[in-house]
């Protein structure tokens, strides 16, 4: 019997629930808006964000963020709606009672480009007054961006309470935008609108400042030289961009050309499987993450650094490997040791091509090397800068390591009078050997660098193979600061040339320069002088 | 000393090479006389580069053939022979696409070639289908301006891509200024010219739209992505029009999402970038930026789910991804099969004529149909690229689309069209009343 009644009073409750749920929702226009979101329809998704945003409920912020992260669910049959929380509870997003399950038939709300601008207008005016300061600032940035009118009121309260200098002045911009495109805010409202933006100075509000529309004549006066004073100023910032854009580009071509540097500057040896090296670093940058994603996933933002010694082995290893195997027979014979060297590395793709897909391999950024930060108004990306310290951190230890250690000294004297060198006990097929893995190595080095802004596929060392001659050649064989000089100079010279001759012809007139410069100086920027030259 | 045993190594080298030599001639020889007892067969070439720069996209494409003709092959094959596929490598290399080409014909006697990717390899192989009269399925969206008795085209032309695309923008993203951004080569320059007066006759002005082009392989996108971001804040909405090609797109869009411009401020619609492409990108930075194509794997139909499934199957491997040229191919495969067996012959010139009309399911539901100009019918999509390497369509064409191989935009294409069943001419000039001739 005790069975029996416990069954009757769950499906007792259990009706109970259904009615509660099945009794139709007070019809206002916050509960419409609400249904609107099952439609699956992009204009009423819109719509729904405007009535929901502004309706007061205490629903709409967590509804609208939901919406932004893909937690709003809508079944599309009943015309419900509910909100899954960060933990995966749901709750019902017209009455907030929390629900067990949600429908098998219900799917994320969708949205499209326009929609995600509405969400973040809504979260925006919706957040300003919210405790944490990066959220406000963050809202009231969204609200600079969006600049409706419908925000004034918000900003106007949250201007009165805020008391973090940063948001404050972001909340002024934002106020200063929403009066500029008000039709029916005063003239002085205006000028002081056009005052604050120019004060800004950044090319956000040059992009309000030029799309404003029409206006009365005092505010275009004033609008018109306060975009002349920005622009004047970006002009002048875009210098330090294009100079800034330019270390970041020669920290590239140093970083590929280094190895070659050794290899090449140093023994001699024209190296066309040089680029291989760099692509096989890559790869090893792509298994080391390929491990870490399935094994460890809490290293990611380790990975590099696992990487790079891994790298440095790989490559250095599969160096030696091709010196003992092939290029020891081939001193003194450039044009064979050309033409072997470019066979190995046709071979290298293909047999990369072969173990892991001909398609480009996934190598993620980790969280330290994405993003950017802003430097007066020029934009500096994280990855840049990091691979710029890091280029300067592998020369400085390649230098330090030649001048410094036995094996440096052994290498320097042997490539600078092999026979003497060997007279002096100096086991010089030894040193060959290890200098051509140094030279890979650090190849396979810069390849874990490289993935982090170039494809992982199997023709990633291609690329670099000519800017890494043209650096070396460039900067003057065998010398390894002459390598320095010579990618700084051609990234900054590329850059400053790219927004005046376009990328391509940038490019070319490059090469001719290049070439020109050979004409005059053959031995490159830093030619060695002295005997050791004609060894 | 040194000298000896260089030599040593040498000689024994070249022994291998005797040796190698030797082995190659016997595996050619078992070959030629393996295809002479596969006489009854019907061979089909399949000419995509496995090796070199474009194997990225092109190894998936003789995949499908194969794929395809092992499902044919299940099914009896085609007039009761079975489908044998002649697989060749012209390494990315465009005169090896020629010779490659001429090999398929003249030594294999291939009865259809399904093959190309890049415009500039087609354009390679063009005049050997013409001297030897074979027919080539092209099945990569293109620059259009072409219409040869010998080729059919079963991807987009540019009114079946990059002029959607612009539409969307224009109506649903209220678009006012472009910049079309494209790798220097015949594709973009000729879609952009196509988009640019497009633009200029729906009322943009000059100074709304930005060209701009890079080298093939470009990595350092800095200088060009802080330019668009500065054209984009001249206060009008501002969209890329992409027609950057294959590598290079990952480096443009880390540096994109790496300055902080998402989707939602600039957004990018790529004419280049699909599935494939997408699998060697982490796609968190290019949430919601767009690519305009004829079939994404995310359409849901019971023709792509079946096709999806078999897929997988075939290749082992569950997470393998479809995409548009795969389609193409898919379509392009179907049509030939059909025009074989209504002509019962493998004869070129019949099914060169028996095509035009020929209709095939394409994947996303709807049918197909190969048009007077060698061309098809498709749908266009919308899709923004979602988190997990897919996309989400967010727009399509009422209808079917024909495709049209001389733009209507262009001042020196406007007047023609090709039509190969009632004219037999691949430009004909609806002006003049004349044909112009060859057909691209």
């Amino acid at each position: 019997m005790p069975a029996h009644l416990s069954a009757r009073l769950c499906s007792l409750a259990l009706s109970f629930f259904l009615i509660a749920f099945a009794l139709p929702a007070l019809a206002g226009p916050f509960e419409d808006a609400v249904a609107k979101f099952a439609n699956d329809d992009y204009s009423d998704t819109d719509e729904a964000i405007g009535v929901v945003a502004s309706s007061g409920n205490p629903l709409a912020f967590p509804i609208i963020s939901a919406l932004q992260d893909g937690r709003l669910m809508a079944d599309p049959d009943s015309k419900k709606v509910y909100v899954t929380g960060t933990d995966g509870k749901s709750i019902d997003a017209v009455t907030g009672q929390p629900v067990a399950t949600v429908p098998d038939s219900a799917s994320a709300v969708r949205l499209n480009n326009r929609l995600r601008r509405s969400v973040d207008a809504a979260i925006g005016s919706l957040t300003l007054q919210s405790p944490d300061v990066g959220t406000r600032l963050q809202a009231a940035q969204s609200v600079f961006k969006s600049h409706e009118e419908t925000a004034l009121e918000a900003v106007d309260g949250a201007l009165a309470k805020e008391t973090n200098k940063s948001v404050k002045a972001a909340l002024g911009d934002a106020r200063a935008a929403i009066l500029l495109f008000k039709p029916d805010a005063t003239e002085v409202e205006k000028l002081e609108a056009v005052a604050t933006l120019k004060a800004r100075g950044d090319q956000e509000a040059l992009a309000l400042l030029t799309g404003m529309g029409d206006q009365p004549a005092s505010v275009t006066k004033a609008a018109a030289s306060a975009i002349g004073s920005i622009q004047n100023s970006l002009a002048i910032w875009s210098m330090v961009q294009n100079a800034w854009y330019g270390l970041s580009l020669g920290s590239v071509l140093l970083l590929a050309a280094i190895g070659l540097a050794i290899t090449f500057g140093v023994m001699g040896v024209i190296n066309m499987a040089h680029g291989e090296m760099v692509m096989i670093g890559a790869y090893t940058t792509f298994v080391v993450q390929e491990v870490i994603r399935t094994r460890y996933p809490g290293l990611f933002d380790y990975s590099l650094l696992i990487a790079v010694p891994l790298a440095f082995v790989v490559a250095g290893a599969i160096g030696v490997l091709i010196e003992r195997s092939i290029i020891r027979f081939l001193y003194g014979r450039p044009l064979e040791t050309l033409l072997a060297t470019w066979g190995l590395s046709l071979v290298l793709q293909q047999a990369v091509r072969t173990m892991f897909g001909p398609t480009n391999r996934e190598v993620g950024n980790p969280s330290w090397m994405s993003g950017a930060f802003e430097l007066g108004q020029i934009t500096i990306t994280y990855n840049r800068l990091w691979i710029l310290v890091f280029t300067l951190a592998v020369f400085a230890i390649l230098l330090a390591m030649l001048r410094y250690t036995a094996l440096g000294l052994e290498m320097r004297a042997v490539t600078q009078n092999r026979r003497m060198a060997a007279s002096m006990g100096i086991a010089t097929s030894r040193v060959d050997a290890l200098t051509f893995g140094l030279g890979s190595g650090i190849a396979g080095i810069a390849g874990v660098a490289l993935s982090q802004i170039d494809n992982v596929s199997p023709n990633l060392g291609q690329s670099y193979i000519i800017d890494s001659f043209m650096v070396v050649v460039f900067g003057g064989v065998g010398n390894l600061w002459g390598t320095l000089v010579g990618a700084f100079t051609l990234g900054i010279a590329n850059k400053f040339l790219e927004p005046v001759a376009g990328a391509v012809l940038g490019k070319i007139a490059i090469l001719v320069l290049i070439i020109l410069f050979i004409q005059k100086r053959p031995r490159g920027l830093f030619a060695l002088k002295g005997r050791a030259v004609e060894a | 000393m040194f000298s000896k045993s260089t030599h040593d190594i040498a000689a024994s080298f070249s022994r291998r090479g005797v040796l190698a030599a030797t082995a190659g001639l016997m595996l050619g020889l078992a070959s030629l006389t393996g295809a002479k007892a596969a006489d009854d067969t019907i061979k089909v070439g399949v000419l995509h580069s496995l090796s070199g720069t474009m194997a990225i996209s092109e190894t998936t494409l003789k995949d499908t053939i194969l794929f395809l003709i092992d499902e044919q092959n299940k099914k009896g094959g085609v007039l009761g022979k079975k489908l044998e596929a002649v697989v060749v490598d012209p390494a990315s290399n465009w005169p090896l696409f020629a010779e490659k080409a001429r090999e398929l014909i003249t030594k294999d006697k291939v009865s259809v070639v399904f093959g190309c990717w890049t415009s500039v390899s087609r354009k390679s192989v063009l005049p050997v289908f013409k001297e030897l009269n074979n027919i080539l399925f092209y099945p990569v969206q293109y620059e259009g301006e072409e219409s040869e008795r010998n080729v059919f085209y079963t991807g987009a032309a540019p009114n079946q891509q990059a002029i959607p695309a612009v539409d969307y923008l224009m109506k649903d993203e209220k678009v006012k200024r472009w910049v079309l951004a494209g790798t220097d080569y015949v594709y973009p320059r000729t879609t952009n010219k196509i988009l640019e007066a497009y633009l200029k006759s729906k009322g943009v002005a000059q100074e709304d739209i930005m060209i701009n082009y890079t080298p093939f392989g470009h990595s350092d996108w800095q200088t060009i992505v802080a330019d668009i971001k500065k054209f984009g804040s001249a206060g009008k909405k501002t969209a890329v029009v992409s027609t950057i090609n294959g590598d290079a797109n990952v480096p443009f869009y880390k540096e994109l999402g790496n300055q902080g411009i998402k989707a939602k401020d600039i957004p990018v619609v790529a004419f280049s970038v699909g599935e494939e492409e997408l699998a060697g990108i982490d796609t968190k930075p290019l949430l919601g930026h767009l690519a305009a194509w004829n079939y994404f794997q995310s359409i849901k139909s019971p023709e792509n789910e079946k096709f999806i499934k078999a897929w997988q199957a075939y290749t082992k491997n569950p997470k393998r991804v479809t995409n548009d040229p795969m389609e193409a191919h898919v379509i392009g495969f179907d049509m030939w099969v059909k025009a074989v067996e209504k002509v019962k012959s493998t004869d070129p010139d019949k099914v060169i004529d028996a095509l035009p009309g020929i209709e095939a399911k394409n994947l996303t539901g709807g049918t197909s149909k190969m048009l007077p100009n060698h061309h098809i019918t498709k749908p266009v999509f919308i899709g923004e690229i979602k988190a997990n390497g897919q996309f989400d369509v967010v727009w399509k064409t009422p209808g079917l689309v024909a495709g049209d191989a001389w733009s209507k935009e262009l001042d020196g294409s406007k007047d023609l069209i090709g039509d190969w069943v009632g004219k037999k001419c691949g430009n004909f000039n609806t002006k003049t009343n004349k044909c112009l001739g060859s057909g691209s």
